[in-house]
């Protein structure tokens, strides 16, 4: 198969074409990169025109939760990997907290050939750190990564003990693979719906002190430095946590930490008039935390964006606010909201984009970075940051329409998206199956 | 009148238009007038999700009172045991042909989650920690008969986190021009309370000084697992209300609760016992001012 990607602006993370190119494709990889000269169409089986606009190396979630087995009503590998590839993400990396839990070989296998079978983008699973996320025993972390686990993680919950921790980032160190920490430490939660702030004051909602995060964190940079082991914080979202993984780095402790698009865009006040799309663990803060996240991004203290991805039926997030589920459908409106939050102010260029949504994440699980060169896999997205849509989550491949972003205006959309050498997605049909 | 979710939403004209009204149907109740026919032909439901006494029977005595028909829904009894949702519950009363229903949850934001579903009026009764529209409206009807609000001094004691009633207060308060000051342990006064307008003490002496008013609020005692304060009686010693410590309010500084009262915890004994505590006085005006709201949100002719 042969296809051919025109006037496109090459944009890797190191650096941004100055000029436009044709990119050619051939059995799933990148066999050339030319001037825009007169080219023959006909050879090719498709003729994608990118019309000037990027063409990123394809986008890296390492954290989604595709809800399969046992969710399915809420999501499925089908339909979140469709999300992804109209999100432009070409690889992405599902949690195990789904039911049963994926915390032994067999679990794993059977999300492999759901994998195989559904997935429309390449997708790698996580396992857990304990059996079942209880956080008592260590689950198979060995068999499991001989089944090609790319990490572990009890995400969605904490690992309480420091005990059981320590164990897990030394055993899984053996198998290089990094433990994917939640940090929240439960016994500060207590109860908390929001951000303790103006707003859970205003509402009567009991608050989350930024402290459940911090303290956590505090721990895991101790615990990452004393075993000297790579520990990856997952969705940071407090000034004070970004502030400690800085110093941390300072000292060279092997800490890697991401954050979501939603931790960079908006507020607790998302949540008034008791809005159930705003409700989200962690919880959206406020201004200073969002400054502060901004700031940890330009300044290389985060190291990856990633979504969260948390898809919830409808009938999950139409309850009582307590009562509602926590979570932010975000694989369709993540590379806009980066695009429209970081890079159309001017915080981070094109190429910081492309290295904290695509090259550091899939360092952090240990997959090949990808790129915009010749000889490299051909997975690209094709992204044009002119145009202005708004958010209408009844759209969405997704199952989850849960998003605080319904109805907010971003700036850029995916135009195509290309796995392994195929078009998975573009923006004019859709899916090609 | 329309939904009352709020005192927050009522201007200060409107406020004074319901203890108005409130006083008006207080004295008739006091004379033995407690038959009124402007709800005559009206559905009142009552939806109590949560325990209570003296909301839930006050609710519907104003109601009866008024001429309404009434029925009480309670979750022990009722399908939300077997795991009925309160949009279906709502959605179900609202079928039954009621013009207003009053709601009591334990969810803060519950009546305005069940607005987009229902055709009734809402009156909210109490929600989680939020709001209690009611309890501050006859709150105040209680000081209106006895005092002056522009520049009144009004200490609010106890668990400020947790309280609703402590909200509303502070808000209808401010909106009539009177002075707050809120006490109790660090652990159980919130964050950022400043900023609503209210001065933050966490010693009582120093908090109900030169004080007209004391509103204290009730301990809830199953809070105390979560290690807000080490034990009842630390809390009575030092910020439960009692004789000693009201040499330092003013002379005729009167003593209110909402109800129910934890004797020894919050309160005293002898507190409750005095001239100067105004409990029972509350719960007469509740049944005023809620027969006023329910007046204003339902009454035909006078």
């Amino acid at each position: 198969m042969k296809i051919l990607i025109k006037n496109g602006l090459v944009v890797n993370e190191n650096e941004m074409d100055k000029q436009h190119k044709n990119i050619i494709i051939e059995d799933g990889v990148i066999k050339e990169i030319t001037a825009l000269d007169k080219i023959e169409e006909n050879e090719f089986s498709e003729v994608i025109d990118a019309k000037g606009a990027y063409v990123l190396p394809g986008l890296v979630d390492i954290h989604v939760h595709l809800r399969e087995p046992g969710f399915e009503k809420k999501e499925t590998v089908k339909s979140g990997s469709m999300a992804a590839a109209a999100g432009g993400f070409t690889d992405i990396a599902c949690m195990p907290n789904t039911s049963p839990v994926i915390d032994n070989k067999y679990t794993v296998q059977l999300l492999k050939y759901k994998i195989k079978d559904d997935a429309v983008v390449n997708v790698y699973p996580i396992g857990a750190v304990t059996k079942g996320e209880k956080g008592e025993e260590l689950a198979e972390i060995g068999k499991m990564a001989e089944e090609g686990i790319v990490a572990i993680s009890d995400d969605g919950k904490p690992v309480m003990s420091a005990r059981i921790m320590k164990n897990a980032v030394e055993y899984a160190s053996m198998f290089n693979i990094p433990v994917i920490s939640h940090c929240e430490d439960e016994t500060l939660v207590e109860g908390g719906q929001i951000n303790e702030g103006m707003t859970s004051l205003q509402l009567g909602l009991k608050g989350i002190n930024p402290l459940a995060e911090e303290v956590m964190v505090s721990r895991e940079i101790a615990l990452a430095a004393g075993l000297d082991t790579h520990i990856h914080l997952a969705h940071i979202s407090t000034k004070g946590a970004i502030d400690l993984i800085r110093d941390a780095k300072k000292r060279n402790v092997k800490i890697t930490a991401e954050t979501c698009p939603h931790y960079f865009s908006l507020t607790e006040k998302e949540a008034l008039g008791y809005n159930t799309y705003a409700k989200v663990n962690p919880p959206l803060r406020c201004e200073e935390d969002v400054e502060a996240v901004i700031n940890g991004i330009k300044d290389g203290t985060l190291d990856c964006i990633v979504t969260d991805h948390a898809p919830h039926a409808v009938e999950d997030k139409n309850l009582e606010f307590d009562r509602a589920a926590n979570g932010i459908s975000g694989l369709e409106t993540s590379l806009a909201a980066t695009y429209t939050y970081l890079v159309k102010p001017g915080h981070i260029s094109m190429q910081q984009l492309v290295e904290i949504m695509s090259k550091n994440p899939a360092k952090v699980i240990g997959i090949e970075e990808n790129k915009v060169t010749v000889g490299a896999k051909a997975n690209l997205t094709i992204f044009n940051p002119d145009s202005e849509w708004t958010v209408d989550s009844a759209q969405f491949y997704s199952k989850g329409k849960n998003t605080p972003f319904n109805g907010k205006k971003l700036y850029g959309t995916v135009e195509t998206t290309i796995v392994n050498g195929k078009k998975v997605y573009s923006r004019g049909m859709g899916i090609c199956l | 009148m329309n939904n009352l979710y709020d005192v927050v939403d009522l201007s200060k004209n409107e406020i004074m238009t319901i203890l108005d009204k409130a006083k008006y149907f207080k004295n008739q109740i006091t004379t033995g007038n407690k038959s009124f026919k402007n709800l005559n032909g009206k559905t009142v439901v009552l939806a109590f999700f949560e325990n209570s006494t003296r909301t839930k029977c006050s609710f519907e005595l104003a109601a009866k009172y008024l001429g309404a028909q009434t029925t009480v829904l309670t979750s022990s009894g009722s399908s939300v045991l077997k795991g009925e949702t309160l949009i279906d519950t709502s959605r179900t009363l609202d079928y039954m042909a009621s013009d207003a229903i009053v709601i009591r949850h334990s969810q803060s934001g519950a009546p305005y989650f069940i607005s987009n579903h229902i055709k009734s009026k809402i009156l909210n009764a109490g929600d989680g920690l939020h709001a209690h529209p009611t309890q501050a409206l006859l709150d105040m009807l209680t000081i209106y008969e006895r005092k002056e609000f522009q520049n009144l001094k009004v200490a609010i004691v106890g668990d400020i986190l947790h309280s609703r009633v402590a909200r509303s207060n502070i808000h209808i308060l401010k909106t009539l021009g009177a002075d707050i000051n809120v006490c109790g342990p660090k652990t159980l006064v919130p964050k950022g309370i400043d900023k609503l307008g209210v001065k933050v003490f966490y010693n009582l002496e120093q908090a109900i000084k030169n004080c007209d008013v004391i509103i204290d609020l009730r301990i809830q005692l199953e809070r105390q697992d979560s290690g807000f304060f080490p034990s009842t009686g630390e809390y009575f010693k030092l910020y439960g209300i009692k004789e000693e410590v009201l040499k330092y309010a003013k002379e005729d500084c009167i003593v209110m609760h909402p109800g129910p009262v934890n004797r020894g915890v919050e309160i005293s004994s002898g507190i409750i016992a005095s001239d100067r505590c105004l409990v029972d006085e509350q719960v007469l005006s509740g049944v005023a001012v809620r027969m006023a709201v329910l007046d204003m949100m339902l009454g035909g002719e006078n």
